[in-house]
């Protein structure tokens, strides 16, 4: 297959995914078979442009002249190389994960889940590959409107509510803000190209340069930069599949993923690291890092803990990319897979743990460790990477921003790493505690029904013989991934050597 | 030979057809005879904008009397892009309206009226476009008006004849408002002819004559295009209406009303009289842009769609008018192109409404509960035109925005183009409420009639030939902002 085909092929695969998806409607078990025969082929189709990327090639396709001199075209560079990668490889494993979760849970409605999620996926592919900023921004568009579906799958009064916020903010920032500043870059550059060493250098005032920079980096709401973050705890009315694929990978990994490359290939590294403009960038993510954590201590329902501090990881990428260094630009990149692999973990773990005990707060689920030992361990795992510990992949991504806040001259933010990380263990390593610690509760003494509780319960649970674990679909889909975190501290150099030539064109 | 003869067929066919209507009478004839007209007219408007693509402008001696004496038909590349756009409306919608009609007309057994009403409007709008001679539009503004005040009239709502009866009112004074200013003209000048008329006027452009009658002109072209604060008639005319003809009249009236104003002030009074020394951006821009505020924010607070749509309808020609008022080559090119664009996409809009109506009878938003899943092909393009008026990626509506805020940014007014997206969100918002009432809530049941069904073929394809339209549209352009560019270019009298 050539490269330009495999391109194509990358983001009309999930589309023909859907049409099956659709088509087999009345087989469930066919109609699950295509999804993951789709997102096989998918990640094979990605994989395949892979050697070409690290040999230094950038596979291109030119679709369609949209206006003259502005096409639909796709790029493969090594960001998006990841990014791709990324989300094709997790998507296999999230539509493994929601056959047990959507089964388990009884959900209705499930072709067209899986028909929008195939839609959405292919638009996270256009995003990842595209050539230019018209071609982003038409994907990323495409991502909003097809996850909308997602969002409100429960059709429920509080679905529509939070489809509102969802809508409303990403629909408004990218209107409103992004729109506005890639017709702006447009009539300053007279081209939306990325191209290594950006195209704004020289084009503009710095004020200009300030003023577009925030319009970007707002812009882009699915960054979730705060004070625009609110869509993704909104989000979590999502059925747990969604939330972990779209809004702990695909989704909001499209949002940093846009600002990275905006970052790099439209503004240029040397015009924001030789002006210093994007200082007051760094502030604001370092803000929005520290204070999603802190919301997110608060926050007693785990998946909007888990949100939270979503929330404040993207962040850590927003920051690499606004320190405007090379190794801060390599560690936000790298963030990129990191925090995939490890949130993506601890979703899979809330949405087993909501699947098996119907549990969805975090102080519900003393003990559940002892039920749930695999889905809890695993768990562990994914908080180590989220805290930032060897041996896992998230331990890489912040040496290399710490590394980078250093050549930035801009020690604080080593700080605000420090502090963050701290914060990580605060929220995260309590629900690990408390799982695997505490005991299971029990009636409170003086309980009416205290003296006929049935002891054979409380002992079986200390004893640790009623082990009642997540169906087995998911917990395939929660161990690798689990496995994935570990797996990227020992291939972290190969994710480097992908991602070197961002920085050294 | 014939194809010597192609701007007067343009005109002749649905003119002689029209009459035809009310001799054949017999109503499967009738309809036929309406649909194959309208769409050889079609037929005959994409040639002319092939004639016009390859050899330039088209002059056409009407009887052989040259002008200025004469009439003359001129198509250039505008005129043909505007042609082409009315006579395929024209075409869709009389495709579509069999069925509709069937059941909004019931007390009209005959229905031979309405294709003669229709079928003499879209002369009259087609005419207003080709010809080249002042007096001429004020004829065939008349033709399309009257015929337009019938069609409206045929509402099934009682309503519909107050709303006629406005839209009458307004209507001829916009037009007696336009024949004034031609008079003054012809005072000045002698002559009727455009081409003419702009050179002759250079000589007593600063006559205060003149002037006033460009005052006039404006007043009567902002009413017939529905300018804020000029709108009031508007959106009970095309809520009441019966659906096809609100389908037909939103896509095409207004849009050659705002061809007048380009033909008008550029052509006849030309840039420099209009723009440099009458400063006519200072009385657009700001009504455009209090008219997309407004409208818009009145269009959210509608229960009837068809009149939110109508309100959408206002702030889109401020869209349009908006972009003239720049007057730069991507200025005009995003009025031009909206002026297609939006002609497209409210035409599908208004068009999933009538088939709303045809089988629930009326497009109330209550009556809108489940429909996502009772007439899912329905919604569906619904939600493909709602999602252009929000300028979604690859859809025309994207097109136009694009350009409009490009010559916003081009003249360094920003907050233009701040408020050209803001009013995008204000979209979002009333699209949403629709899509929401369509997909969330539970279906209403009917009493006695089972449930809603999806609405027939008939009436599907042709809504589905404008939602592949906006699609298609919206990915390539090279025939609608292509154009439009150099429609623009020539508007303004610089090499494109």
């Amino acid at each position: 297959m050539s490269p330009s085909t495999a391109i194509y092929a990358a983001v009309a695969l999930p589309l023909v995914g859907a049409a099956l998806v659709v088509s087999l409607r009345r087989w469930p078990n066919l109609r699950e078979a295509a999804s993951l025969i789709t997102g096989g082929a998918l990640f094979g189709v990605v994989l395949s442009l892979l050697p070409h990327v690290q040999s230094g090639a950038r596979p291109e396709a030119q679709v369609v002249e949209v206006m003259s001199g502005l096409w639909l075209a796709f790029k493969v560079e090594p960001l998006g190389m990841l990014f791709a990668l990324v989300a094709s490889g997790l998507w296999i494993v999230t539509t493994t994960y929601s056959i047990g979760y959507m089964r388990g849970q009884h959900e209705v409605d499930q072709t067209r889940f899986y028909a929008w999620f195939a839609i959405a996926i292919s638009a996270a592919m256009g995003v990842a590959m595209a050539a230019n900023l018209l071609t982003l921004f038409t994907f990323y568009e495409l991502l909003t409107l097809s996850t909308y579906p997602l969002v409100t799958h429960h059709r429920t009064e509080k679905a529509m509510r939070a489809g509102r916020v969802y809508l409303g903010i990403l629909l408004g920032t990218s209107i409103g803000f992004l729109l506005l500043a890639i017709i702006w870059t447009y009539y300053l550059a007279g081209t939306l190209d990325f191209r290594p060493g950006g195209i704004l250098a020289g084009t503009a005032d710095n004020w200009v340069i300030v003023v577009l920079l925030a319009l970007f980096a707002f812009g882009t709401g699915k960054a979730a930069l705060m004070p625009f973050h609110r869509w993704l705890p909104a989000a979590m009315v999502a059925p747990t599949p969604v939330s972990a694929l779209l809004h702990a990978v695909a989704v909001v990994k499209a949002g940093v993923f846009s600002i990275m490359k905006i970052v790099v290939y439209i503004f240029g590294i040397e015009l924001l690291h030789d002006t210093g403009l994007s200082i007051w960038l760094m502030y604001a993510a370092a803000f929005t890092i520290i204070a999603a954590s802190l919301v997110a201590l608060t926050k007693d329902n785990l998946k909007a803990r888990l949100a939270y501090s979503t929330i404040s990881q993207l962040s850590y990428i927003v920051l690499g990319a606004a320190m405007a260094t090379s190794a801060g630009v390599l560690g936000g990149s790298m963030h990129i897979a990191m925090h995939a692999f490890g949130k993506i973990t601890l979703f899979f773990c809330a949405g087993a743990i909501y699947v098996v005990a119907h549990k969805t707060d975090i102080s519900d689920m003393r003990g559940i460790g002892r039920t749930m030992p695999i889905t809890m361990t695993a768990f562990f795992i994914g908080a180590l990477s989220i805290i930032g510990l060897p041996p896992m992949g998230g331990a890489w991504s912040k040496w290399f921003l710490a590394l980078g806040a250093l050549e930035a001259e801009k020690a604080i933010f080593v700080a605000v790493l420090m502090i963050s990380s701290l914060l990580n263990v605060a929220y995260l390593m309590p629900i690990v505690a408390r799982a695997f610690f505490v005991a299971p509760a029990e009636p409170a003494p003086g309980d009416d029904d205290f003296a006929g509780a049935p002891q054979g319960t409380v002992l079986g649970a200390n004893g640790g013989s009623s082990i009642k674990e997540a169906p087995v679909f998911c917990l395939v889909a929660l161990c690798a991934t689990a496995a994935g975190c570990l797996a990227l501290f020992f291939f972290a150099d190969d994710l480097y050597q992908l991602l070197t030539p961002i920085v050294n064109p | 030979m014939i194809d010597n003869h192609l701007p007067i067929l343009q005109i002749l066919l649905p003119l002689v057809a029209a009459p035809l209507c009310l001799l054949l009478r017999h109503r499967v004839v009738v309809t036929a005879l309406a649909i194959a007209v309208t769409w050889v007219t079609f037929a005959v408007s994409v040639a002319l904008m092939a004639t016009v693509l390859q050899q330039g402008p088209i002059s056409y001696e009407l009887g052989g009397w040259p002008p200025p004496w004469g009439i003359e038909y001129r198509v250039d590349i505008l005129s043909a892009f505007v042609l082409v756009l009315v006579s395929g409306i024209g075409a869709v919608v009389a495709t579509w309206s069999p069925a509709s009609i069937s059941v909004e007309l019931p007390r009209y057994e005959r229905h031979y009226l309405f294709y003669c009403a229709y079928l003499l409007c879209l002369t009259g709008l087609l005419g207003i476009t080709i010809t080249g001679d002042m007096f001429n539009v004020f004829v065939f503004l008349e033709i399309s008006a009257l015929s337009s005040y019938v069609l409206i009239s045929m509402g099934q709502d009682r309503r519909a004849l107050t709303a006629a009866y406005s839209y009458l009112i307004m209507g001829t004074l916009g037009a007696t408002f336009i024949l004034i200013g031609i008079g003054l003209l012809y005072i000045m000048t002698g002559t009727l002819n455009m081409a003419d008329l702009a050179l002759r006027l250079q000589d007593v452009a600063d006559t205060r004559t003149v002037i006033v009658a460009f005052a006039f002109l404006i007043v009567g072209v902002s009413l017939k295009m529905a300018l804020f604060p000029l709108h009031l008639w508007l959106p009970n005319a095309y809520a009441y209406a019966p659906s096809a003809v609100t389908a037909f009249l939103a896509a095409t009236a207004t849009k050659v009303a705002v061809y007048l104003l380009l033909r008008f002030f550029f052509t006849v009074f030309g840039y420099d009289f209009s723009f440099d020394r009458m400063q006519l951006w200072i009385v657009l821009m700001p009504l455009a842009l209090i008219g997309i505020l407004t409208a818009s924010l009145v269009a959210v607070f509608q229960n009837n769609i068809k009149r939110m749509l109508a309100y959408s309808s206002v702030a889109q020609i401020g869209y349009m008018v908006l972009g003239i008022s720049f007057a730069s080559v991507s200025g005009l090119t995003g009025g031009v192109v909206h002026l297609f664009n939006h002609g497209l996409m409210k035409c599908t809009l208004f068009l999933a409404m009538g088939c709303i109506v045809y089988r629930c009878g009326s497009v109330h938003i209550d009556e809108m509960r489940g429909l996502g899943r009772r007439m899912p092909w329905t919604m569906a393009a619904f939600v493909a035109g709602g999602l252009s008026l929000i300028g979604v990626p690859m859809t025309v509506g994207f097109i136009s925005k694009w350009f409009l805020v490009k010559a916003a940014l081009e003249q360094g007014l920003w907050p233009v183009a701040g408020v050209i997206l803001f009013s995008s969100l204000l979209a979002v918002v009333y699209i949403w409420r629709v899509i929401e009432v369509a997909y969330f809530e539970e279906p209403l049941a009917v009493d006695g009639q089972g449930p809603v069904r999806e609405a027939p073929l008939s009436m599907l394809i042709p809504m589905w030939v404008l939602v592949a339209a906006i699609f298609y549209f919206g990915v390539t352009t090279e025939l609608t902002a292509g154009i439009a560019q150099q429609a623009a270019a020539s508007l303004l009298g610089v090499v494109p």
